[in-house]
Formats: C-alpha cells, sequence, structure tokens
C-alpha cells in the first residue's frame, strides 16, 4: 500500500473498470474501480444484484411466517440472524422464553458462528492462495454443520429460533458426540494457527494491508470481527448481554492492527469463545419446555421495537414497527454486512490491484446480506 | 445505575436542548426523540458529541400514510464507556408529498449508504448528502419507492 504522498493521479492515465458481479471473487457484487496503473484511484461499491426486498415480503407475512425467508440472507449463519428477530417479538409481545429454549437459541447461534467463520477463513484462504485452509475450512465445518443438523433437523437453514422459543428440542444423547468435536477442534485450532495464521504468504499479504483505525471504525459505524480487530472492544454479547449470555464465562478478542491480517486472527480467536461458550451450555442446560404456545398467527400489541444481538458478521438489527394487525407495518433489517460496506471506497484507496482481494475478503462480507 | 434511569437522563437533555422536540418512548437501554426536519442536524450533533452517541447503527424510515407522513429515524449507538448498551433512536417525521430531510452525513459518515437506501426505498430527498442515488435497486427502476405504502409487489 502507498501513501497520499508518494502518489499524485494523473486524470488522463485513469482507467474504469467493474469487479464483478460475474468475475467469481466478487461473489453477487460490483466495484466500481478506477485505476491509475497499479493504483486504485477511487472505488465505488454496487450492490443490488440479490436484493429481495426482505423488508417488503415481511409486510406481507405474519410474524411466525417471517421466519423462514429472514433467515435466507445469511444461510451460514441462519440461526445468528433469526435471533435478533425472535426476540424483537418476544419483547413485543411480552414473552416470558422458558430458560432451556433461550439455551438453546445460544447453542445454535453459536454453532452458526462458528460455521460461518469457518466459511470465511476457506474463502479467505483460498483467495490468498492458501488452498489448504479451503479444504481444511470446509471439511471441519462440516463437524458443526452434522451438530447443528441434529439440532435444527436441515443442514443450513432450520428456521429453528422462533418467537416464543425455538421450535424443538434437541436430541437427548448428543451432548457427548457435541463436547468430542469441540474438545478436537479446539486442538485442530492449533494447526490453523500454524499452517495459516502464520503462513509467510499469508502474512506477507495481509499484514499492513488495507488498514483501518479505530476512529475511522467507530466514525463509518464499522460492526463485528472488522471493528474489534480495530482496537475497539464493543460486542453485544458482553456489552448489552442478551438472553442467557450472562451465564457464560468467554472473552472479547480484540487486536490493535486494524489490518486485513486482524481481521483473519479475530475470526480465529472467536471461534475459540464460542467453543468456550458452547461447552458450558452443553453441560448446564436446564430441564423444561422450549417454546410457548403461540399459535399460528400471534396477535402483536402495537408498539416499536429495536433489538440488536452479536451475529457472526457483526451486530444484527431489527426495528419492528407493529400496529397491533397480525403482519409487521415496518420491519426493517440492520445488516452489518450493508453497514462494513461503506468501508470499502475508504480501504480500496491507494491500494494496489493485488491487494483488492485481500481487502475485499478481510471484511468478511457477505453481499446476500447486505441486499436483503 | 439502573438503564431506564440514564436513558431517561439522556432523553430529558437532548429534549431541553431542542425545544420542539418530543419523546416517544424512553425504555430501558433505549429512547426515541421526534423533532422537526430543520432540528434534526442539530439534535444528531448534541447527540454525538455532548451524549456519546458516535456509531451509526441503521436509518430506517417509515410510510405512515394515513398521517401523510414518511418517518426517517436514525439509530444510534454509542462507544462511551458506560453507555455501550444504549441505542438512540433520532426521528424526524416530514411530509409524505415531498419528503425532505437534512442528510446527516457530516455527522455519521456512516449513514451515507443508509440515507441513499433510504432515498431509494421511501422516496425521501436527504439534502445536502454528498452522492444521493439508488443503491439497491435497479437502474431501471420506473415505479414509485418500493416501501411506500401504496407500493403493491407484483402479483398480489
Amino acid at each position: 500500500m502507498t501513501t497520499e504522498s508518494e502518489y499524485t493521479p494523473d486524470p488522463d492515465k485513469i482507467m474504469s473498470v467493474a469487479l464483478g458481479p460475474q468475475h467469481p471473487g466478487a461473489g453477487h457484487f460490483r466495484i466500481r474501480l478506477w485505476l491509475d496503473g497499479d493504483y486504485v484511484v477511487r472505488a465505488d461499491p454496487d450492490p443490488g444484484y440479490v436484493h429481495r426486498g426482505e423488508e417488503k415480503m415481511g409486510e406481507y407475512r405474519n410474524y411466525i411466517q417471517n421466519v423462514p425467508h429472514l433467515e435466507r440472507p445469511v444461510i451460514l449463519d441462519s440461526s445468528g440472524i433469526l435471533f435478533p428477530y425472535a426476540e424483537a417479538v418476544d419483547e413485543l409481545m411480552g414473552n416470558k422464553v422458558p430458560v432451556r429454549a433461550q439455551y438453546l437459541r445460544v447453542i445454535m447461534a453459536e454453532l452458526n458462528r462458528i460455521i460461518s467463520h469457518m466459511y470465511f477463513l476457506g474463502i479467505y484462504g483460498v483467495f490468498e492462495g492458501h488452498t489448504t485452509m479451503i479444504t481444511w475450512g470446509l471439511g471441519d465445518r462440516d463437524l458443526f454443520i452434522d451438530l447443528a443438523a441434529r439440532i435444527g433437523g436441515a443442514r443450513v437453514t432450520f428456521a429453528y429460533i422462533i418467537p416464543g422459543g425455538v421450535r424443538n428440542d434437541m436430541p437427548r444423547d448428543m451432548t457427548d458426540q457435541a463436547l468430542k468435536t469441540f474438545d478436537w477442534f479446539e486442538k485442530r485450532l492449533q494447526e490453523y494457527e500454524k499452517v495459516f495464521l502464520r503462513n509467510p504468504i499469508l502474512e506477507q499479504r495481509t499484514r499492513g494491508v488495507g488498514v483501518l483505525s479505530a476512529q475511522d471504525a467507530i466514525r463509518f459505524g464499522a460492526t463485528g470481527t472488522v471493528l474489534r480487530a480495530s482496537g475497539v472492544k464493543h460486542d453485544i454479547r458482553r456489552d448489552e448481554p442478551y438472553s442467557v449470555y450472562p451465564n457464560f464465562d468467554f472473552e472479547v478478542p480484540v487486536m490493535k492492527e486494524g489490518d486485513c491480517w486482524s481481521r483473519t486472527v479475530i475470526a480465529v480467536e472467536e471461534m475459540r469463545q464460542s467453543l468456550k461458550i458452547l461447552k458450558q451450555a452443553f453441560k448446564t442446560i436446564p430441564e423444561g419446555p422450549v417454546r410457548l404456545k403461540l399459535g399460528p398467527q400471534p396477535r402483536v400489541p402495537a408498539g416499536e421495537v429495536y433489538f440488536r444481538t452479536e451475529a457472526a458478521h457483526g451486530e444484527q438489527g431489527y426495528h419492528l414497527v407493529s400496529d397491533g394487525t397480525p403482519r409487521p407495518y415496518r420491519l426493517k433489517i440492520s445488516d452489518p454486512n450493508f453497514r462494513n460496506m461503506v468501508l470499502l471506497p475508504h480501504l480500496l484507496k491507494n491500494a494496489h490491484i493485488a491487494d483488492i482481494p485481500s481487502i475485499y475478503w478481510s471484511l468478511n462480507y457477505w453481499p446476500v446480506s447486505a441486499d436483503r | 445505575m439502573p438503564a431506564n434511569v440514564r436513558t431517561a437522563e439522556l432523553s430529558t437533555r437532548l429534549l431541553q436542548h431542542v425545544p420542539s422536540a418530543k419523546s416517544d418512548y424512553t425504555k430501558p437501554r433505549r429512547f426515541k426523540v421526534t423533532v422537526t426536519p430543520e432540528a434534526l442536524s442539530g439534535a444528531a450533533l448534541f447527540l454525538r458529541d455532548e451524549l456519546g452517541f458516535d456509531h451509526i447503527l441503521a436509518v430506517s424510515g417509515t410510510d405512515y400514510i394515513a398521517k401523510k407522513e414518511v418517518e426517517v429515524v436514525y439509530f444510534v449507538a454509542s462507544l462511551k464507556p458506560g453507555q455501550e448498551d444504549l441505542v438512540a433512536a433520532l426521528a424526524a417525521r416530514t411530509n409524505r408529498d415531498a419528503p425532505v430531510v437534512p442528510s446527516q452525513v457530516e455527522v455519521w459518515p456512516g449513514a451515507e449508504y443508509h440515507e441513499r437506501e433510504t432515498f431509494e426505498m421511501l422516496g425521501v430527498k436527504f439534502d445536502g448528502h454528498p452522492d444521493l442515488r439508488g443503491i439497491l435497486l435497479p437502474e431501471d427502476w420506473h415505479d414509485i419507492p418500493p416501501l411506500r405504502k401504496d407500493y403493491v409487489s407484483p402479483g398480489r
């Protein structure tokens, strides 16, 4: 990366090109680039290729019918992004969610966080020329999908966390299998560190690249791993504890450098913490019912709520306005990827073309979620 | 200090600073204040600089068709120690036929794309926005803004 002082753009040399949406590394997303030789002069993200109108769809469906389509924007983290929706509806209705259901919500959300972070590491590896990481990442991820499938009954989209609790209880005999996987994976993460994080090629391509200062991270409203890699210790699970998170002992990993490498390290550290939460949750989950009987079309009192949780990509929020009818009057999704997108023009400015994948993928940007 | 006392105190300070403002709700960890579009910029600056709400979460908009109004809400959190669990909602209501509110991109740079989205989805013009154009819909979209209540999805 060059600094502003070394470089003055010459308007005659500027070329404009599009990265994506057909580019295999762009993922349903286009970045318009203005280049001067090897340098990016200006970058303008162009999302919307996978916009489905989730918010409008929400106004046509009742609070239960909204469950399955609202988890579609991030199928990697389907429970994580449904969590705040269910909590928002619960808050409006004044539901007292059974404690066992709250534990199951946390278990699924943390399993999904690992599933999502593994995918991120795999994809990041392959774009940095580290093919081992995508085979390891997607292979090991399957063990967690297997666990989630035993609870949720499907492999990626579970529609598991619903207003009033969770859809069903988990199988009684899966604790041993789960704890075995967690123990194994904890050791496995040390290999990730040796082979991936400490790989000289990865370090050369990502250290000191795409640096985001803490001040800019706050100014631009960055969230998730990106915010914490820039030295801001902010995690909704710790700062505004919801559900049964206060019952668990865990750390919020934070790094100072704010570069692409730190954003990768944070993802690995967060998986360690998720394992810690999962182990405690499996060992201490109380007995009891797992859902309230709300009926197929619950009445939600008129009111307004903003509920946020820490999903895998960052802070996921819902602004829900109810007018007392069976359907939401307004359902606004505050999406972490959309929030982080505003960083792209800032981080890509003056970057080398070869650094674009490092920077773009380090944001753990998920276009389907940003477009909604 | 209990969370609802803190939000009540912050809400009161904002109301004192902006006399035309009114409080919509004060809940534990959440408060919402509605101001006139003219008072929005002053209230936003006060919220950021004096009350410490520096972290923009979302800009939401709601079409209140019966009242002929569109509401724009800025959801802002704080990273100031001790109030990291709070979310402030700063709202302004504008005439539905010609909705205009001043842009807050200078106060919260992260609001740039959120305001573009609200412009596109609800037709609210953000005065002073550096680059006000659509963001998610196709370039050839020629209908009314889709999150308006009188827009009906095709086939409905």
